[in-house]
């Protein structure tokens, strides 16, 4: 089962290379990574996803831990926390089978940013498991690309991650 | 005040407390260079940049401070890279300063330029590239403090050289530091404090694992109060040597691979390991399947990375070690164990029999009596600085240390050509110690070009090469584990005598076991460096590195020494 980290780390060049050199370096396997800006000004925010079958999550915290531009590092899997991830999808639609396209967005809560004459892009946010979803349902229309975020987090209530 | 780049590392080396830098001048660092001696920081000239970050590595291990070394860009830097990683699996705080070339040329390939941040970002505790003058004071003061706090380890300052040339005003840093993230946690979680003592006031057979984090926490006082509270036998890593007195009845010497039979077996037996600043090398454990199958282990380190790392442990403390045996000193019994010491005596029984030093003089010279030589000559008072391999295991089992920070050594990385210039960093530190720098002939090699330091310095280092005419512990494994077959291992060597009378320094040539304590009585009556080339025996009982643990087998699974009983040959 995969594991979520949240990383707070120093706005500072390099970081990111730090990090991912860690993770080479220990042999960590991981299955995605984003960072962003977060609301304190200089501090970057990681989401950080562990594969736990193969990967001791506790080891990847306390190795997080000895970079010096890491601030703190949480375990938010077994908290109640939102998920998401977010992707764009170029599906295949011409005329013919533009509306059926369209009617399956529609139900998963997606929405159309792009319309060409062969292709149409589709935006979704939600869980891996419903891009999951989505994804295999528009693959018999032929999907030309997909791109994800990989997943951000946040814990749930007014304290969130301390 | 205005300053430049330049002016600004000097002043703030002054600043903290930097006495001495090792290194060598280039195109990229001469700015640098330039205004030193106004600020009076003395420079020693290496001759090869590996040799500069040993030497810083020498002395901050004897000093305690932080050591400095100096290069150029691109080959400059790269040559740095192995006493880096020396220092960084061993723990050593030093900091190394390149020069790069200008800002505006970084990433064009210029000339001599390589990214030396990015090939030391896996090898060092942090690093920096200062692209802006403004922050070169503040990056300064910030790598020292992060190079000897928390589990101290290399920092490289990479600095182009327009932020060299480059003015600013001045001032110096602040006394805090913005480092959110870097908080060195010294006191342990007195939870896990108090069953750690319950286990210790419960244990019947304990065993302490003191390693190098003794002698770092400078936990070396309280270490024996807790070990003669307790009455706990204490086993040594390699680099825990100097950490708790060998001559104390409590100690047992070194554990591992080459530690004694008795020593592991009592590791092996025990109900309760106490790993005191140790990581569980493999060079100590053996394999992990069979490894104290019987016992509970506490586990302290400053660093929580080494928690549960390799041997799961019941307890793990995260802590300095001197403030938890502090915190663990109230809470732990005092105990007598006469059953327990009585069964390790008993297991030490013929150890003395089958030492090297026992058995009858055959005409040929063991390095272990060469070892004892210079133990007998200086009264074991010695700042012990070796190289890597088999002369390195000897000096380890034949030098038994009393005194703390005495021994230099590379322990986890194992790097060979480490010795002669991290003993001129030792000397350095300690100029009025009797430094002496044990060496195969196949490490010396690889950087006895700092003789030429040694005698330009008039550093007094000793140094004893045990030449046996091969890189002589892959030459033990070769004729253990490999049919014998002496696969790229004979060396044939120079003449070391003349090549060190060569560089100034005077030699002596030893083939007879009863020429080593003359000859080194004789080394040491010279005012500059001086240098022995013992010829040592080269193959079998007297050539090998006893007792000794294979590859892969249990801990107490160990090839021993021959009893010697007659001269067999």
């Amino acid at each position: 089962m995969d594991r979520t980290l949240v990383a707070w780390v120093e706005d500072k060049p390099g970081v990111l290379n730090r990090i991912a050199s860690l993770f080479r370096r220990r042999a960590f396997n991981i299955e995605s990574l984003t960072v962003g800006h977060t609301e304190e000004p200089g501090v970057s925010r990681m989401t950080i996803v562990v594969d736990g079958e193969r990967t001791d999550t506790e080891k990847v915290v306390q190795n997080l831990y000895k970079l010096v531009n890491v601030i703190r590092v949480k375990d938010v899997t077994d908290q109640p926390a939102v998920l998401r991830d977010l992707a764009l999808i170029k599906v295949r639609a011409s005329n013919g089978q533009r509306s059926e396209v369209m009617q399956i967005v529609e139900t998963f809560r997606a929405r159309v940013v792009d319309l060409g004459l062969e292709t149409l892009t589709v935006e979704v946010t939600g869980t891996e498991d419903k891009i999951d979803g989505l994804f295999e349902i528009l693959q018999p229309f032929g999907v030309e690309e997909m791109v994800r975020t990989g997943r951000v987090a946040m814990v749930r209530g007014k304290n969130g991650v301390q | 005040m205005r300053r430049t780049g330049a002016e600004i590392v000097w002043e703030m080396l002054k600043r903290e407390n930097v006495e001495v830098v090792f290194g060598i001048p280039g195109g990229a660092i001469m700015h640098t260079y330039h205004p030193r001696r106004e600020y009076g920081v003395r420079h020693i000239l290496m001759r090869h940049e590996q040799a500069a970050s040993h030497a810083a590595d020498g002395y901050a291990r004897v000093s305690g401070k932080v050591g400095v070394a100096m290069a150029t860009s691109g080959p400059g830097a790269t040559n740095l890279v192995t006493g880096i990683a020396t220092a960084m699996i061993d723990s050593a705080p030093i900091v190394c300063i390149t020069g790069q070339v200008p800002t505006s040329l970084i990433g064009s390939d210029a000339f001599q330029e390589t990214d030396i941040t990015g090939v030391t970002l896996p090898i060092t505790k942090h690093n920096y590239l200062v692209t802006d003058v403004a922050e070169l004071a503040d990056v300064i003061h910030e790598a020292f403090y992060v190079a000897r706090t928390g589990r101290p380890g290399p920092v490289l300052i990479d600095l182009p050289k327009d932020v060299q040339q480059a003015e600013t005003d001045f001032e110096p840093p602040a006394d805090g530091l913005e480092l959110p993230g870097y908080q060195p946690r010294k006191k342990g979680d007195p939870t896990l404090v108090e069953q750690a003592a319950k286990l210790i006031n419960e244990a019947e057979r304990p065993v302490i694992l003191a390693g190098h984090g003794v002698l770092m926490s400078e936990a070396m006082d309280a270490l024996k109060t807790f070990v003669e509270k307790t009455q706990t036998p204490v086993a040594l890593t390699l680099l825990g040597k100097g950490g708790f007195p060998e001559s104390h009845p409590l100690a047992l010497g070194m554990m591992g691979m080459h530690g004694e039979a008795f020593v592991n077996r009592a590791i092996q037996e025990s109900d309760l390991l106490l790993a005191f600043g140790m990581r569980f090398d493999d060079r100590v454990t053996g394999t992990l399947e069979t490894y104290a199958p019987h016992a509970k282990k506490v586990h302290v380190d400053l660093d929580p990375a080494e928690l549960n790392k390799i041997v799961p442990v019941d307890v793990p403390i995260q802590g300095d070690l001197h403030h938890v045996l502090n915190q663990l000193l109230p809470l732990v019994e005092p105990a007598e164990r006469p059953a327990w010491l009585g069964q390790i005596e008993h297991w030490q029984g013929d150890t003395a029999v089958r030492d090297v030093l026992n058995r009858p003089e055959n005409g040929r010279l063991p390095a272990p009596r060469v070892i004892d030589a210079i133990y007998e000559g200086t009264g074991g008072e010695a700042i012990m600085v070796t190289d890597v391999g088999q002369h390195q295991m000897w000096a380890a089992q034949y030098y038994p240390l009393d005194t703390p920070h005495t021994q230099v050594t590379s322990g986890g990385l194992g790097t060979m050509g480490f010795g002669l210039p991290a003993a001129i960093g030792a000397q350095v530190a300690q100029p009025d110690s009797e430094v002496w720098a044990i060496v195969g002939d196949g490490g010396f090699q690889m950087t006895l070009q700092e003789l030429a330091t040694a005698v330009q310095e008039r550093l007094p280092i000793r140094i004893a090469v045990c030449n046996n005419g091969h890189l002589g512990m892959v030459r033990q494994w070769q004729e253990l584990f490999y049919d014998e077959r002496y696969e790229a291992t004979p060396l044939v060597n120079p003449d070391f005598v003349k090549l060190a009378e060569a560089y100034g320094v005077p030699a002596w040539r030893v083939t007879e076991p009863d020429q080593a304590r003359g000859v080194v009585a004789e080394a040491r009556a010279q005012e500059g460096p001086a240098l022995i080339d013992f010829h040592v025996a080269q193959k079998g009982e007297e050539g090998n590195v006893y007792p000794m643990v294979p590859a892969g087998a249990a801990l107490h699974e160990m090839i021993r020494r021959p009893v010697a009983i007659s001269e067999t040959g």
